[in-house]
């Protein structure tokens, strides 16, 4: 606990990184909580509360999602923060629900920079028009890198900011706080999951789907189901749903291929 | 023109389905994801084309406006490299062509890997690490972090061939009612799953008591008649075993009440709440920063 020494100052900053560059890349996700909070416990020797920070974040952060332009509150900056505030305040498991009460504003500020670096990338591939008129492949890969790294050093900064904040500040802010304040958020941050989930139902949600959320929603209710075996129960309605449409709309004649669905319909008549 | 054909080969294509992973890296308000389609396409141009003139026209061909999921670009990506390798062989493709595919496909595609990726299968995913985690326990994020990028590749490398293989025809093949399935699928697991999160993740507990019921005697456990002796804690066992009450009153809360109708109501109404805000714009954040005032002002006068 305590201030950490420079080794693990340098891995920290290097998750953070790894997180910022993933934060637009999407790919491996280690701006994900469940992996950015575990890498940044491991290596400040917390792996435990590190990996129930994680799992608790990452069920709030389970319907942030990039959807084309539009940007969800930086899961990168909140993990990151969150983990290094809760290593330097040095609480153990207990830290946890004031570690995120105190990422989520982070999460709000991480989207102006966010959109910042999504600006600064307009002239680098600009840049890239130059390169590519002379037929320049070093170049284009050169700022290809340079764009990644800055969404990387967009989340490294930040990291390195807070911890140069000493641990004994940290310490004493977090434990001046009122028990009323730190109980209150815990049951803030239970609720907080709901809004997750409303994002991702709202995306999801239409007449055809909504028995089937129902089926979920009373079937979760044992409490022997683990959610391997619900994933399992849902699967095979999937497949018995499909499967009994196609026999539906093919009795019926020609009329299937009017369904509700734009998206199927454009694609039919491609 | 005859003569050897100017083939891609599975390292060339292993290369861009490598690159393709930095796709969303150059991500700009502009053209958005322009820069990583071309810096995804480079190994396959350099084998294709040998003179300054083409290489730079085919450059700037790919760092045209471009926007889709970006593991969705794998097959997009997949039929470029078929259509820019005919090209590079003599066939008469010209620059509408490659980029009506593009933009053609971008669009259609995009609306399956959100739903399958972003709503289905990482929610899915995490969960299902979450909870290991909040126990403490390693494998939740192992899991979590193998099984996706199992995944991720696993589609990325195999669309990517697909794309390649099927070239323009691809579009004929994805309208044979799958990409309708696949979506249609996705959804349904997707809303079935996240009902039952819902009903176990999402804690509201209100405390208030609405009753304190006085037990008659033999329906609880009388503590000071049992001997604190291995036969007593035999005969505690057998009375809880048989029903009996640990505490001559019973406590029974708002919350208690609730769970009797339907337990996990109040998350229910929580997230059917949240669903309503949303769609009236209210944005995310601010929601989740008057959840936790809620919290905070519901425990101070004794409700949460």
């Amino acid at each position: 606990m305590s201030d950490l020494n420079l080794i693990q100052m340098i891995l920290v900053v290097g998750v953070a990184f790894l997180a910022g560059m993933e934060g637009i890349l999407d790919e491996f996700q280690f701006h994900q909580p469940l992996v950015a909070c575990t890498l940044i416990g491991l290596v400040t020797g917390n792996l435990e509360s590190g990996i129930i920070l994680g799992g608790s974040l990452q069920m709030i952060a389970l319907g942030w999602a990039n959807i084309g332009a539009a940007v969800a509150p930086d899961a990168a900056l909140a993990s990151v923060a969150a983990a290094i505030i809760l290593v330097k305040g040095g609480q153990g498991a207990s830290g946890i629900p004031s570690a995120i009460a105190v990422a989520i504003p982070l999460a709000v500020a991480g989207l102006f920079l966010t959109m910042i670096v999504r600006t600064l990338a307009v002239p680098i591939v600009q840049m890239m028009d130059r390169a590519a008129e002379k037929g320049n492949f070093r170049q284009i890969e050169g700022l290809q890198i340079l764009a990644i790294c800055m969404q990387g050093v967009r989340i490294a900064i930040p990291a390195a900011a807070i911890m140069a904040v000493s641990a004994e500040s940290v310490q004493s802010a977090l434990q001046s706080m009122p028990a009323w304040l730190t109980e209150g958020m815990a049951i803030g941050g239970g609720m907080v999951v709901a809004v997750g989930y409303a994002l991702v139902i709202n995306m999801m949600a239409n007449k055809e789907v909504w028995p089937f959320f129902i089926l979920g929603f009373v079937l979760a209710a044992i409490s022997e189901l683990t959610l391997i075996g619900i994933g399992a129960i849902g699967m095979a309605l999937v497949f018995i749903y499909l499967n009994l449409s196609k026999k539906g709309s093919s009795s019926t004649g020609g009329g299937g291929g009017n369904s509700n669905d734009p998206l199927g319909d454009i694609l039919n008549d491609y | 023109m005859a003569g050897e054909k100017n083939q891609l080969t599975k390292r060339d294509r292993l290369a861009v389905a490598w690159r393709s992973t930095f796709i969303q890296g150059s991500w700009n308000y502009e053209r958005m994801q322009n820069g990583g389609f071309a810096f995804a396409m480079i190994p396959a141009i350099k084998k294709l084309f040998k003179t300054k003139e083409e290489r730079s026209a085919a450059l700037k061909r790919h760092l045209e406006f471009f926007n889709t999921h970006p593991y969705i670009a794998s097959p997009i990506l997949g039929v470029t490299l078929a259509l820019e390798e005919e090209r590079a062989n003599g066939a008469p493709v010209d620059d509408v062509a490659i980029q009506g595919v593009k933009v053609g496909m971008m669009g259609p595609l995009a609306g399956i890997g959100d739903p399958v990726f972003w709503f289905t299968v990482r929610p899915m995913l995490g969960a299902l690490g979450a909870s290991l985690a909040m126990s403490g326990n390693i494998l939740g994020p192992i899991i979590f972090f193998v099984a996706w990028n199992i995944i991720r590749w696993s589609f990325m490398w195999y669309t990517q061939e697909f794309g390649y293989k099927a070239g323009s025809a691809i579009t004929d093949d994805l309208s044979g009612g799958l990409l309708q399935d696949v979506t249609k699928g996705a959804s349904i697991l997707g809303m079935f799953v996240l009902a039952s999160l819902v009903q176990r993740w999402v804690n509201i507990s209100f405390v208030p008591v609405v009753s304190e019921v006085t037990l008659s005697k033999g329906a609880y456990i009388e503590w000071d008649k049992i001997p604190i002796t291995s036969e007593g804690l035999k005969q505690a066992f057998e009375e809880v075993a048989s029903g009996r009450a640990l505490s001559p009153v019973q406590v029974t809360t708002l919350q208690d009440n609730l769970d009797q109708l339907i337990p996990g109501l109040a998350g229910l109404l929580l997230t059917l709440l949240c669903m309503w805000l949303l769609k009236k714009k209210v944005s995310p954040i601010v929601i989740i920063l008057g959840l936790f005032v809620v919290g905070i002002a519901g425990h101070s006068i004794g409700l949460l």
